[in-house]
This record gives structure tokens, C-alpha cells and sequence, in this order.
């Protein structure tokens, strides 16, 4: 039997605000964090909204500056909490999903407005430009972040930089969870952050078609699950977790404040990006999840949603819980923080743990904003307004390009 | 619990070729050949070209071929290898409980379409208005999946099957080590029996001589053996796949799987240049597992300073334990960064599966005076990471 693995610390930022409390306040008032982006010029841009943190010294820095930040202030929230270890010395490992960000646009524009002739510029000159030029470099190496942040937090062993796509906040929990289940390690920090609203980021994610559109009304333009639907909306922001062996957590009388009770995971062989039609690993990866935490889908109160607003993602989520859930799939609620806090993208599943086990805590279910019904839809998404519920048992689920589907079981403290 | 590790199957792709017997047969050439160099493309770096390759033998679907950027049909290609060589491939019930860990970078640039935009670009009154028309209409639509990191470990479940995991690391050098490190864990800790690892670089890539050299790593100018870089310090970019079937001993003796090597031990940890304290750290947990004999030494070295140095001074503590014999893997193929030390976990394995081990790669390398059946893996990242594995033949048994 392997070790029981516990919350005892989480942190949270996104475009609603910093912190748990004030974030879970926006949750609970319907607030969308949505809305214009200010931080760069939108001319030419099929959608100019997005979920961006710009409250921040550095909402208008590169993405992996403020990725850092983000991280570093949830972080911060989730230790303070936890009360484990001291400042500069964490007991245990980081597992940190951060966005593959590739060099700022600003940095070669600007090598090129200082040279004489840009026209005629070769990549050559740009490897001399910026040779032994570390300072404009070393943020894009995609392991800087996690040592800057191990270094600052004084976490044990490599530093693990991870990526699953918007999976990826689920898989840094996944990883942690299996490393005190092996008995590795008594406790863990688990991090998902992304500060990566760039130009080149939404022109590629608007390129697939995947973005909304609705630019006049950001506020309901992430409408998950809703009829007319038509993509996602780009957020930033970052969750952070303290995980430990339950044994540890008792031991030094931690306060739990939730339990990571089951990680499933299935790869999906069918295509880049979308998922197979029959579900199959949608359904695996929950069912997986489930059989994880020895429970039967009976036993699952309250679905947190990856629900997105794409037409595909909600439609696959569905036909998942259907399958999964069968006659009880129909009032078994499940919503989406994404209609308010936009995608969070590598930060989402840890966003999303997060707000799953404030849910619990509260005994209060997050609403799905911007609801109208879709008839191919049959889901109580908890629509439009929050309610009371006890949540003993919880699914969060987090599906990404590449075939990436985590669903983490996370339940009431024991 | 501890459960034994095997090493059932390796890919293998780089500058000599494809497979176990390419590379065996040019890594065994005692005559310090040339390097394959390509000189120009990412001038002024030097980096070892991959060798030509029939994509259509692992990649079969043109279409598939198509939606990669060449760092992903490497690893996919290479992972095609490592579960065909450890009779994986093509088997559902297996590929089910495939659990994957990929070390990814970063996306392959189009450098046409940057060049393109700085040179319109820069000089305009205002670049970030104009950057968005330009984007919006130069960047091809598909290029963002076929760079996308966690993209490669999705192309190798599309091509190849693989389903029952898939995580995706990153972080460079560590990513690597760290995959092959939290898959040995799994296995032997029974969260998992079967594992796939590996990662892959393209090394003629100009956005990627500009992220290496401006960070200080990357070699400019002439190339020399990786032991003999001196003043001109920096690693040669190797084009490389690297990729390892890891197995628990008796789920490969049970399906009648050949084992090529026991993964013995692994570790890796954070790591500053100039400080040799983690690894050797690492190497104390391992130690009591050295057998007596020529402990053969496959090294990650990458021509970098000071982590080349700090290696040397390692594996200077190293040889007064013992007799070891050192082979650099840079000097011959270059560094693969995310690829490396999967590669060199792969040549490891290798050169224990066939009984042998390989002459030095440079003439400042001694030969070995004993036959080697232990082998170290060693990783000293450019930047940050070190990570040592131990691996022995399977005809050792018992304690040493």
C-alpha cells in the first residue's frame, strides 16, 4: 500500500487577483478576469482578449520573467501555509510545469534596429549579436526558471521542468504524488505557472483556430460547455502545492487541507489535436484515476472541469463523464474555472487543484459563467450561479495537445 | 521494494548512422577518425550533422513526416528503434503499459520568417503594430505543433502506439538524466515495468547556436576532442536520438525479451559550475555496487568550461578507487544537450550487450587493460545538472 499523499499548502495567482482568498471571493462573485490586452498592440490580431496578470512589476516583462514571478508568489502563499521547513530550505523536490517559450520578438528587433544595415542581416550576425550575451539568453534555456526558483526555495535534488502541454500543472502534482508514494521523499512542491501572453503565443494559438473571437465582450468569451462556444481564451497565472506523505503531515500536526487521492493518466494515439472519437483515452485516463483512489464513480461528488470552450475539448469532457458516469452523468455537477479565469495553460491543472480543494474546503461549488445551454450537452455545469454542495470526493480533469490526459482524484481531509 | 532494472532496447541516431551496428561499428574504429562536422550552417559553430536517413522506416505516413519539424522526426524515429529493438513495437497489449518520459527543447525556429521580419522590422516606426500583420501571415500554422516541446512524445503515441504514459521534461541537459532517472524509479519502486526514454536535438539549427552561444556554451571556431578544448571552450551540437527501453527484469523474462544491461543505479541533483560535490555525492550512493575490474566510463563530457574540468577532477577521484577507462561520446557525435545522456545510456548498453567496450576516442584516452562489465554514465550539464548511471552486464549476479 503506498503512502497516502496530502495537501498542507497551495498558493494561487491569476488575472482575478493574488492570493487564495481573493481569488476564491472572484470564484464565488462570478468575475471574469477576461478582457482586452493592453500589454502589446493588438492591430492585425483575430482575438485581442485574454486572461493577462498585469497587475505585476513584471505583467510587461518577457514571459519567462514574469512565469518566474507568478511561481514565486504562489509558491510563497503555498509554504506560508504549509509552515514545512524553513525560508531557503524546502524538504523535498520541485515539480514545476512552465511554458517551452522561445526569445522574446523585442530582443531580435531590437538587434536588428542596432546594426547598420538590418536588411541585410544574416542569423550569423544574430549568434554574434547576442554571443556571450547571457543576460538576453539565458531566460529562454528551459531549465532557468526552476533553478532560480530551487535556489530560492532551497528545494532538494534536480529541480524537474516539465511540460504536458495544458496538462502540465496536473502532471507536476502526478509527478510529485508518485515520488512520495516510492517513499523518495516525505513531501514535495508542485508548481504550474505561465506568464506567456505574447504576440508570437496567441498568433500560433489563433492559427490553429483555437482562440475565441468575441473581442467586444471579453468578459463572456470563455463559455465552456455553452451552445455557440467557439474557443478558448489565453490566461496567465500559476497554483502551487505542498504535498505530503499523510504520515509526515500528522507527524509535525500539519494542518491537511485535501488529498491527492488518485492520479490517472492515458495517452491518446489519435491525432495532435484531438482526442479520439470514441473517447477512449479521455475515459481511461479518469477511470484510471479513479481505480487509483480505490474508489467507484459513485463515490465522485463534483467534477472540475478542463472545459475549455472549444467545441471539441467540451464535447470529448462530455462524452467522457457519459461514458464514465452513465445515469448519474446528468446531475453530477461539473464546472469549469475557466469561464472565469480564462486557460491558464501549463499553469491550469495546478490552478485547478487548487481551486478543487477550495471547493471542498468551502463545501461551495464554482459556477460556469457565460451558460447558455447546448442541447448536445446534458450536464448540470452548475450554471451561472454558485451553490452549496458537500464534496467528499472530487475529479479534476486536464486534457492537452499531444494526447495528454491526467485526471486527478483529490478528496476531503481524512 | 526494489525491483531489478534492464535495459531491453535501444535507439540509436546521430552523425554515424542509424542503429546498434552502425554505431558499434564506428565507435570500435581505433584510428581517431574525423568528426562529421558541418562548419557552415551555424557558423560560427560547429555541430555534427545527422546522418542521412530514411524517415520512412520508422515514420511510415508521409503526413506524419509532415507535421514534424526534423527534432521531432529524430526522437520519433529513435523511439521507433528502441521499442523495435526491445520487440515492443507493434505489440498493443505492451504499448498499453508503455510509460513514456521524453526530454524535449525547445521548438525549431523558422529562421526564413525571423530574418524575414527583422529585416523588415526593425527599422519601422513602429515594430510591434507591424510584428502582429507579419506573424499573423508569415508563421506557417503547423509549425507551432511540430516545435511544440511535449509535441515529440505525442508523435511517438501517433506513430508508434505508445499510450500508457506520456510526460514531457525539460531544462536541458538535466531533462535527460531526469527522465532516465524517474523511470528507473518507477520500475523499481513497481509503479510501472515498462518504460520508453529518451529525447532528441537537431543541432544545425542557427536559433539554437544563438541560444547556446549567447549563454557561454556553445564551441566557436575550431574543433578539437572535448578533453582538449582549452581556452576555446564550448560544445559542438550533435544531432542526436537517444532513446532507452527500460524493463523490470521479470516482466522482460517473462515475455522472453533479451536484456542488453542492468541499470543499476542513477542519480542526478542541482549542480554549480566549479563544484564537483554533487556528483560525488551520487557516486557515494552508488559506490558499494562497483565490482572489482575496469569500471568503463561512458562520458557526457561536453567541451564546456568549467564542467569539463570539473568531470576531469571527478574522474581523477574516480580512477584512485580503481582502475576506469574514459570515453567522451562528444568528441565522436557531438553534444545532443536533452539527447545526451539517454544517447549515452543507449552506447552503454550497448557496448555491455555485445561483451565489448570501445578504444579510446582520442589519443589523450587510455585503453581499457581489463575487460569492462560495469559502466559509468556521467552527465556534467553545461549549465546545470550533473547525474551519474551505473549499468553492468547482465552475466554479473549477486552482490559485488
Amino acid at each position: 500500500m503506498s503512502e497516502t499523499v496530502v495537501v498542507t499548502g497551495m498558493g494561487v495567482v491569476t488575472s482575478l487577483g493574488q492570493g487564495r482568498q481573493a481569488n476564491w471571493a472572484a470564484l464565488m462573485a462570478g468575475r471574469c478576469g477576461i478582457r482586452r490586452i493592453t500589454r502589446f498592440p493588438t492591430d492585425a490580431l483575430r482575438t485581442a482578449i485574454a486572461g493577462t496578470v498585469d497587475f505585476l512589476p513584471q505583467s510587461g516583462d518577457t514571459a519567462p520573467v514574469l512565469t518566474e514571478e507568478l511561481a514565486r508568489l504562489a509558491a510563497e502563499e503555498a509554504l506560508a501555509t504549509a509552515g514545512l521547513g524553513t525560508p531557503g530550505h524546502f524538504p523535498g523536490p520541485l515539480f514545476l510545469a512552465v511554458p517551452p517559450v522561445e526569445m522574446d520578438w523585442r530582443i531580435r528587433l531590437s538587434i536588428g534596429a542596432g546594426c547598420d544595415d538590418p536588411a541585410h542581416l544574416g542569423y550569423d550576425d544574430l549568434i554574434n549579436a547576442t554571443w556571450r550575451h547571457s543576460e538576453l539568453t539565458d531566460p529562454f534555456l528551459f531549465g532557468t526558471i526552476a533553478q532560480s526558483l530551487a535556489d530560492r526555495f532551497g528545494t532538494t535534488g534536480s529541480p524537474v521542468s516539465l511540460s504536458t502541454a495544458c496538462a502540465s500543472g496536473a502532471t507536476a502534482i502526478q509527478l510529485a504524488v508518485e515520488a512520495i508514494q516510492r517513499g523518495e521523499t516525505d513531501a514535495a512542491l508542485a508548481i504550474g505557472s505561465d506568464g506567456s501572453i505574447t504576440p508570437e503565443a496567441v498568433i500560433r494559438f489563433s492559427l490553429l483556430s483555437a482562440l475565441s473571437t468575441r473581442n467586444d465582450t471579453p468578459e463572456s468569451a470563455a463559455r465552456p460547455f455553452a451552445k455557440g462556444r467557439e474557443g478558448f481564451v489565453m490566461a496567465e497565472g500559476a497554483g502551487a502545492l505542498v504535498l505530503e506523505s499523510l504520515t509526515a503531515a500528522r507527524a509535525r500536526g500539519a494542518t491537511i487541507l485535501g488529498v491527492i487521492s488518485g492520479c490517472g493518466e492515458m495517452a491518446d494515439m489519435f491525432h495532435r489535436t484531438r482526442s479520439s472519437p470514441d473517447g477512449h483515452a479521455i475515459i481511461g485516463a479518469m477511470r484510471n484515476a479513479i481505480e487509483a483512489a480505490g474508489l467507484t464513480p459513485d463515490d465522485i461528488d463534483y467534477i472540475n472541469a478542463h472545459g475549455t470552450g472549444t467545441p471539441e475539448n467540451d464535447k470529448m469532457e462530455c462524452l467522457g463523464v457519459m461514458s464514465v458516469f452513465g445515469d448519474r452523468a446528468t446531475s453530477l455537477p461539473i464546472s469549469s474555472n475557466k469561464s472565469m479565469v480564462g486557460h491558464t495553460l501549463s499553469a491550469a491543472g495546478a490552478i485547478e487543484a487548487v481551486f478543487t480543494i477550495e471547493t471542498i474546503l468551502h463545501g461551495r461549488l464554482p459556477a460556469t459563467i457565460n451558460h447558455e445551454p447546448d442541447p448536445a450537452i446534458p450536464l448540470d455545469v452548475v450554471p451561472n450561479t454558485p451553490r452549496d454542495a458537500t464534496v467528499r470526493h472530487a475529479m479534476s480533469n486536464s486534457f492537452g495537445f499531444g494526447g495528454q490526459n491526467v485526471c486527478l482524484i483529490i478528496s476531503a481531509a481524512p | 521494494m526494489t525491483r531489478e532494472v534492464w535495459i531491453t532496447g535501444i535507439g540509436l541516431l546521430s552523425s554515424l548512422g542509424e542503429g546498434p551496428d552502425a554505431h558499434w561499428a564506428a565507435l570500435s574504429d581505433p584510428s581517431f577518425p574525423d568528426p562529421i562536422l558541418d562548419t557552415q550552417t551555424c557558423a560560427p559553430c560547429p555541430v555534427h550533422p545527422l546522418a542521412a536517413i530514411d524517415y520512412d522506416r520508422q515514420i511510415p505516413k508521409k503526413g506524419d513526416q509532415r507535421q514534424m519539424e526534423p527534432w521531432q522526426r529524430i526522437g520519433t524515429y529513435a523511439a521507433g528503434l528502441a521499442l523495435a529493438d526491445a520487440a515492443v513495437a507493434g505489440m498493443p497489449e505492451l504499448l498499453a503499459h508503455t510509460h513514456m518520459i521524453v526530454a524535449a527543447g525547445g521548438g525549431e525556429r523558422d529562421v526564413a520568417v525571423d530574418l524575414a521580419l527583422v529585416h523588415d522590422l526593425a527599422t519601422a516606426n513602429d515594430p510591434a503594430a507591424a510584428l502582429n500583420a507579419r506573424l499573423m501571415a508569415d508563421l506557417r500554422p503547423t509549425l507551432f505543433l511540430a516545435q511544440l516541446s511535449n509535441l515529440l512524445a505525442g508523435s511517438i503515441s501517433i506513430v508508434h502506439g505508445v499510450r500508457g504514459s506520456s510526460r514531457t521534461l525539460m531544462g536541458e541537459e538535466a531533462a535527460g538524466a531526469d527522465a532516465a532517472r524517474i523511470a528507473h524509479a518507477r520500475i523499481a519502486a513497481g509503479q510501472a515495468d515498462l518504460a520508453l526514454i529518451g529525447g532528441a536535438l537537431n543541432a544545425v539549427r542557427q536559433d539554437l547556436a544563438m541560444l547556446y552561444g549567447g549563454s557561454g556554451t556553445a564551441l566557436r571556431g575550431p574543433w578539437r576532442p572535448v578533453w582538449q578544448r582549452g581556452e576555446n571552450a564550448g560544445f559542438a551540437m550533435g544531432s542526436q536520438g537517444g532513446f532507452v527501453v527500460l524493463e523490470e527484469a521479470r516482466h522482460a523474462r517473462a515475455r522472453g525479451a533479451r536484456g542488453l544491461a542492468r541499470l543499476v543505479a542513477i542519480g542526478s541533483d542541482i549542480s554549480r559550475p566549479g563544484d564537483t560535490a554533487p556528483a560525488e555525492a551520487i557516486w557515494a550512493g552508488m559506490r558499494a555496487h562497483r565490482r572489482p575490474g575496469t569500471l568503463g566510463v561512458i562520458s557526457g563530457a561536453t567541451g564546456a568550461a568549467p564542467v569539463t574540468d570539473d568531470e576531469h577532477h571527478f574522474l581523477a577521484s574516480l580512477a584512485a578507487e580503481g582502475p576506469i577507462a574514459v570515453r567522451a561520446t562528444g568528441t565522436r557525435l557531438g553534444h545532443g544537450v536533452e539527447a545526451a545522456f539517454p544517447l549515452n545510456l543507449a552506447l552503454a548498453a550497448l557496448a555491455l550487450g555485445r561483451g565489448g567496450f570501445y578504444p579510446p576516442f582520442e589519443p589523450g584516452e587510455a585503453p581499457a587493460d581489463a575487460p569492462v562489465r560495469q559502466i559509468l554514465v556521467t552527465g556534467f550539464a553545461a549549465r546545470r545538472g550533473q547525474a551519474l548511471a551505473l549499468l553492468e552486464s547482465l552475466d554479473q549476479t549477486g552482490a559485488p
